[in-house]
């Protein structure tokens, strides 16, 4: 048996650095498994000419597509979206696109406002500190003085503008609608160790610049430093108790494929909306027989997902293409509930540069716009270069019929039981999404774009893994409490995207680090009264 | 698990029906002796799914593909994509992404043949007037009670 440590995290991902690097100013004993390996920047795709080819192989973003051995199999074959992730230290902030938006004040408050799904037993104003110690670890870009947010400061300024986002923002001026520079975690000066982005055009798939934060690169140096542990290619298999219910420690398989067992006075999951549910599910007992931490019967249920849209066309004048980060500019403009538009909640949009004149052939030929044969080269040379892209982000409501199970038959490499998804997007969804749709064929139209052609929902847009564990003061309505421990096992917290309560419509990463830090804010405010 | 030299025959011919030789644009066809190697080099785990297509369109063809004439092959070449699926999808991306790195094609492109890293691109800051009209609103984001 290896020694006890004082903490034990599973994840090394954006939650759970956040709460490694927090909790280590304690001093006490934390130690880190993660399934996967420490990445390298020099083997990251940009560094090849094949940059492309291998979005389709080792850094597709499914990891059914990817089956890299840090990978599990999910079963989605019963979900429209499909599950997309990373896994590896620093999780799937390795391969995502660095959009950072925090969620809104409204978006903790949906029930007193909209009358739908709960309330989060926390609020913006008490994240708000925790926002902008994160801003300050993970290096954010941007512009402070939105007028579709409460006013915050950022790091390091906004990407540039370039072709792309000049056109857009004159299409959104002339509409009247809003438009703002995204907030990244690209860096745009030397920040933290961090070179700035030098517009390699290819952020998701793993920045070689190390522009892009991955907290492989941000937080976990400082917490090494300060002392944490991290155990790479270590997958956990299940969580185990004792007699009084408390957590005991887990049971993984090491690099070696050798199961251990690691004891712990305190339990961490740090996992993503899928893998939390997954292991807690396969912790189940005969004190435990529907799974760990379950008896709301909550663990795997409400999965949301942020239903994606993607509307595009190609305009006369040439736009950036690959020659600078998707991320560029987005609106609010439909972000807050307005009943007149038949649906409750709203959604952003987010404005992308363009595509590789690989990955646009490919694309173009897919919708038959770039036919084969001799018309080939005419028709691909008019359109690549001029892609005008909509993305849409919906707020997709709680629905307990949206879970994560597990798969009877199939199992990841160490025999463990692989997590299944059954999803369906909603009606507000679909409605929102009409309305969506129709608005960004409007920019389009403004903009003088033609073959504007739609993706709805994106299939490989699962990126945002929330709401299977989710928060709440009532134990029977609620798995976690509102600092983040489970209402069944006192020494056991879920810090991930699990523990949302609604999932808002933007990017989640922001919100799952600010909520990782306050929770560990919280564990440091009650360590002595921390199992009471 | 490689390709026989018949389906590899096939897939240069396919190569080449996808993207002939330009004079228009003095760039190769993606059946190219280079561009070719890296198609068949590239394949990897998708090769089940090659198979799958370059089998389908022998079927078609009734024989091998380079027998047919241009008239023949072009419907061939219809059908195939018609009635192909996925495993016909993949074949074409292997050619596109293999096609669209090639030196040649790139410079002709007006691009630099060179992976991203570690020179990058140059990217204008634009014009941030744009934005006045849009500081200059009210904040609209919802209070909450």
């Amino acid at each position: 048996m290896l020694e006890k440590v004082d903490v034990l995290i599973i994840g090394s991902g954006a939650s759970g650095a956040a709460v490694a690097w927090s909790l280590a100013e304690t001093k006490m004993r934390i130690l880190c498994l993660e399934q996967g390996d420490w990445m390298k920047q020099s083997d990251y795709p940009t560094n090849g000419r094949d940059y492309e080819a291998r979005l389709y192989s080792d850094y597709a973003t499914s990891p059914n597509i990817r089956r890299r051995d840090s990978d599990y199999p999910i079963n989605d074959d019963n979900s429209p979206i499909k599950v997309v992730n990373f896994n590896a230290v620093g999780g799937s902030t390795v391969m995502y696109t660095a959009h950072y938006p925090r969620l809104h004040p409204s978006d903790f408050r949906v029930k007193t406002l909209d009358g739908v799904a709960d309330d989060w037993p926390v609020d913006y104003a008490t994240l708000e500190p925790f926002f902008a110690e994160n801003d300050r670890m993970m290096g954010v870009s941007g512009l402070a003085g939105d007028p579709a947010y409460p006013s915050h400061a950022l790091p390091m300024p906004p990407l540039p503008l370039g072709k792309s986002g000049t056109k857009i923002a004159e299409t959104m001026n002339k509409l009247g609608w809003h438009w703002w520079p995204s907030d990244t975690t690209l860096a745009t000066t030397e920040y933290d160790g961090r070179a700035p982005c030098i517009n390699l055009g290819h952020c998701t798939p793993a920045c070689a610049q190390g522009a892009k934060a991955s907290t492989d690169i941000t937080y976990w140096p400082h917490a090494i430093r300060a002392g944490v542990e991290l155990r790479t290619n270590c997958r956990v298999r299940e969580i185990t108790t004792g007699p009084d219910g408390m957590a005991t420690g887990v049971i993984y398989y090491d690099k070696d494929g050798a199961e251990q067992f690691q004891p712990a006075e305190v339990v961490i999951m740090a996992c993503n909306g899928v893998g939390t549910p997954r292991l807690l599910l396969n912790s189940k007992s005969a004190a435990h027989p529907d799974g760990l931490a379950n008896s709301s019967g909550l663990v795997g249920k409400n999965l949301m997902f942020h239903p994606w849209a993607t509307v595009y066309g190609y305009v006369d004048e040439p736009m950036d293409g690959h020659r600078g980060p998707p991320l560029c500019i987005w609106s609010q403009e439909f972000y807050e509930t307005d009943p007149a538009r038949g649906y409750v909640r709203g959604h952003n949009f987010q404005f992308n540069r363009g595509i590789g004149v690989g990955t646009e052939a490919v694309a173009l030929e897919a919708i038959g716009l770039a036919p084969w044969g001799r018309d080939h080269h005419d028709a691909f040379r008019a359109l690549s270069g001029h892609r005008m892209s909509v993305g849409m982000c919906t707020e997709d409501l709680p629905e307990e019929h949206n879970r994560v199970t597990l798969d009877p038959v199939l199992k990841d490499r160490h025999g463990i039981p692989a997590p299944r998804i059954d999803y369906t997007i909603s009606d507000n969804t679909n409605r929102m999404l009409d309305f969506g749709i129709a608005r960004a064929k409007d920019i389009l139209a403004a903009a003088g774009a033609r073959h504007v052609h739609t993706i709805r929902p994106v299939a490989y847009g699962g990126w945002h893994l929330l709401g299977t564990a989710r928060m709440g003061t009532d134990p029977t309505r609620s798995v976690v409490n509102e600092w983040g421990r489970c209402h069944d096992v006192k020494n056991l917290f879920i810090v991930d995207g699990s523990i949302f309560v609604t999932s808002g419509g933007v990017n989640p990463t922001s919100t799952i680090q600010a909520l990782a830090l306050y929770i560990a804010d919280s564990i440091k405010q009650r360590l002595a009264t921390l199992f009471d | 698990m490689t390709l026989t030299a018949d389906e590899t025959a096939d897939y240069r011919c396919i190569a080449g029906m996808i993207i002939p030789a330009s004079e228009k644009y003095a760039v190769p066809g993606a059946d190219d002796d280079l561009i070719f190697a890296d198609i068949i080099k590239s394949i990897g785990r998708d090769e089940a799914d090659v198979k799958t297509a370059l089998a389908k369109a022998r079927s078609l063809a009734g024989g091998p593909l380079s027998a047919l004439d241009a008239a023949s092959r072009d419907s061939v070449a219809d059908r195939l994509r018609a009635e192909g699926g996925n495993p016909v999808a993949i074949l074409t991306r292997i050619v596109l992404l293999c096609y669209y790195r090639d030196d040649r094609v790139m410079i002709s492109l007006g691009l630099e043949p060179r992976p991203p890293f570690p020179k990058g691109h140059v990217l204008e800051q634009g014009d941030w007037s744009l934005l006045d009209p849009v500081k200059a609103r009210k904040p609209f984001w919802r209070q909450v009670p």
